[in-house]
């Protein structure tokens, strides 16, 4: 994302400085945006995770669609990050970790608040439901 | 140093810095060579002389500063002249004591002692280096410390009795030489033969040959024998033992290794034959022990794969030790659709998976065949992957996450129907297995 807006910038500039190249290369770049907004709008809409009882699910992808299940008693931590982009528009990723590498469960694009609330909630099934390796 | 020292500290070995040295050291001997043989006057051998000096002296500043002790239920290591360290190692957490002995560890008669802990932050504890003598009872003191706090953690285990058994071991195993490097060969023929190409070329051509060099091929030819150097001196005479405290492996031709891997440590296990071994009927047994994923800068030794059971076997052999393993593992597996077929057509007939109320078993590869055995109660994560291709034919897998680093149980291409069914069932199976009391 935030690598499509810096080309983006990058395109503009080249088209107000005038040379052919960069004008079509702005050109291109719009359509691609366009294009790609449709697929922006469904990988938006493929996010999406639930609480459960005993563990949670985390989904995600348009190409690749995976359902990932994480029992709350394997989670070792919980990263709560905000980058730049991010924190401009009031955001938070949670991202929880097992003992496993490939685990892969992301929520990103979370409120602040939620994402607080989701950590914290977290931590506490995780603390109660904790299980050894 | 300071006056008043804590009861109980203890340093390493005095001879540790030049061990640790390793090939610095036997450059420094090399360097000083001429100085010690040559006729030359000492003031030309001054440059030497200093570089010398200020590794000998950062050498034992090094073992000065650096003490160990044991706490409690804690192994404590101090290190650090300017950057002080205090390091605690939690002996509950303790995964496995390996016993490390290089070349040059053998020669001046000391030993590593590398302690690796859980958690995918847990690191390694490493004594570096120990006395020979005082390895084996430092060891058996670490792992009934390590036993103890287990104990006190979970249920009372029968430790005593353990106690007394302390000292049995029933040999399982002896890795053979002659079919070792059969096996060796077999494996990795392709790269013996980029190995032998590059010799041949530069013995047949001295002057096409040094192209070649110049073209990087001189370390081609060094990091390939390399490899395969390091795999016959970690498994020559691999003893594979079982006694009360864990699985007792030991073995290597330079650099000896002992190690013990603890019951209900083991993560997942499995069961490898390469294309060639399997006209033989030889395989190959690891097992995935819980441990930090691979970091930059970590020794060769200890980013150590998976641990090698057997490194050949036939295969009931290997069966007959995968069963004492995972005692209940499914009999009855079932493969995939036929039109996967269309997605993989060589790996198709290699597909396959099964389940027991304790177990996942699946098999999988092209050339090389691999079965994977996952006890339920090690699983971490279950993932559900439908890739574009596999959408279209109304496929998808289930991928098993566990703590190991390279066992992967895949339930590769299953109906659609079947893999979100399965998802749910081993999400029920794994919780139930975890809530189960684990047996002592």
């Amino acid at each position: 994302m935030a690598a499509s807006l810096a080309v983006l910038l990058l395109a503009i500039l080249g088209a107000i400085s005038g040379s052919r190249v960069a004008f079509g290369f702005a050109a291109a770049v719009f359509v691609a945006g366009g294009l790609s907004w449709r697929f922006v709008g469904r990988r938006f809409g493929s996010w999406g995770y639930a609480e459960r009882e005993d563990d949670l699910l985390v989904r995600r992808g348009v190409m690749f669609a995976r359902l990932s299940v994480v029992p709350y008693g394997r989670m070792q931590f919980i990263d709560v990050t905000a980058g730049p982009l991010e924190r401009a528009f009031g955001l938070a990723s949670v991202r929880l970790h097992t003992a496993a590498a490939a685990t892969d469960a992301r929520i990103p694009g979370l409120t602040r608040e939620e994402a607080a609330r989701l950590r914290d909630r977290l931590a506490e099934l995780g603390e109660a439901q904790a299980a050894g390796l | 140093m300071s006056a008043e020292r804590p009861e109980g500290w203890q340093r390493l070995h005095p001879l540790s810095p030049v061990v640790r040295g390793g090939r610095a050291t036997i450059a420094i001997a090399i360097l000083l060579l001429p100085v010690v043989f040559g006729a030359d006057r000492l003031s030309n051998a001054t440059p030497q002389l200093v570089i010398t000096a200020v590794l000998v002296l950062a050498g034992v500043i090094s073992w000065l500063v650096t003490r160990w002790r044991i706490e409690d239920d804690d192994l404590r290591i101090e290190t650090g002249l300017l950057r002080r360290q205090s390091l605690r190692f939690p002996l509950a957490q303790v995964q496995a004591i390996d016993v490390v002995r290089p070349g040059l560890a053998r020669l001046f008669r000391v030993a590593e002692l590398r302690l690796r802990m859980a958690g995918a932050s847990g690191g390694t504890a490493r004594l570096a280096y120990v006395a020979e003598h005082e390895v084996e009872p430092l060891r058996a003191q670490l792992l009934a410390l390590a036993r103890g706090a287990r104990v006190d953690e979970g249920a009372p285990a029968p430790a005593a009795e353990q106690q007394v058994a302390a000292t049995e071991e029933q040999t399982l195993a002896t890795t053979a030489t002659g079919p070792l490097i059969a096996s060796i060969v077999l494996e990795s023929w392709w790269l013996i033969a980029i190995l032998t190409a590059l010799i041949v070329g530069f013995a047949v051509s001295p002057a096409t040959g040094v192209r070649i060099s110049v073209g990087g091929g001189f370390i081609w030819a060094i990091s390939l024998a390399t490899i395969l150097w390091r795999r016959f001196n970690q498994q020559y005479r691999l003893t594979l033992a079982e006694g009360p405290d864990g699985l007792h492996l030991h073995g290597g031709l330079v650099a000896l290794t002992a190690e013990v891997i603890r019951p209900g440590r083991v993560q997942a296990v499995r069961l490898v034959q390469p294309w060639l071994w399997r006209p033989l009927g030889w395989c190959r047994v690891e097992v995935d022990v819980a441990g930090r994923q691979r970091r930059k800068g970590e020794g060769e030794a200890q980013r150590g794969q998976l641990r090698t059971l057997l490194p050949v076997a036939k295969r009931t052999l290997g069966l007959e030790l995968v069963d004492r393993l995972v005692p209940d593992r499914p009999r009855e597996l079932s493969p995939p659709p036929r039109r996967v077929m269309w997605k993989t057509p060589f790996r198709y007939r290699a597909l396959s998976w099964g389940r027991s109320e304790t177990c996942i078993a699946t098999t999988s590869g092209r050339l090389r065949r691999v079965a994977s055995w996952v006890p339920l109660e090690k699983v971490q994560s279950l993932r559900h992957v439908q890739g574009p291709v596999q959408r279209r034919l109304r496929l998808a897998s289930v991928h098993v996450d566990t703590a190991g680093k390279a066992v992967h149980a895949t339930l590769r291409d299953r109906e659609e129907a079947e893999a979100a069914g399965v998802l749910a069932e081993l999400t029920d199976l794994a919780r139930a297995a975890r809530s189960k009391p684990a047996l002592a």
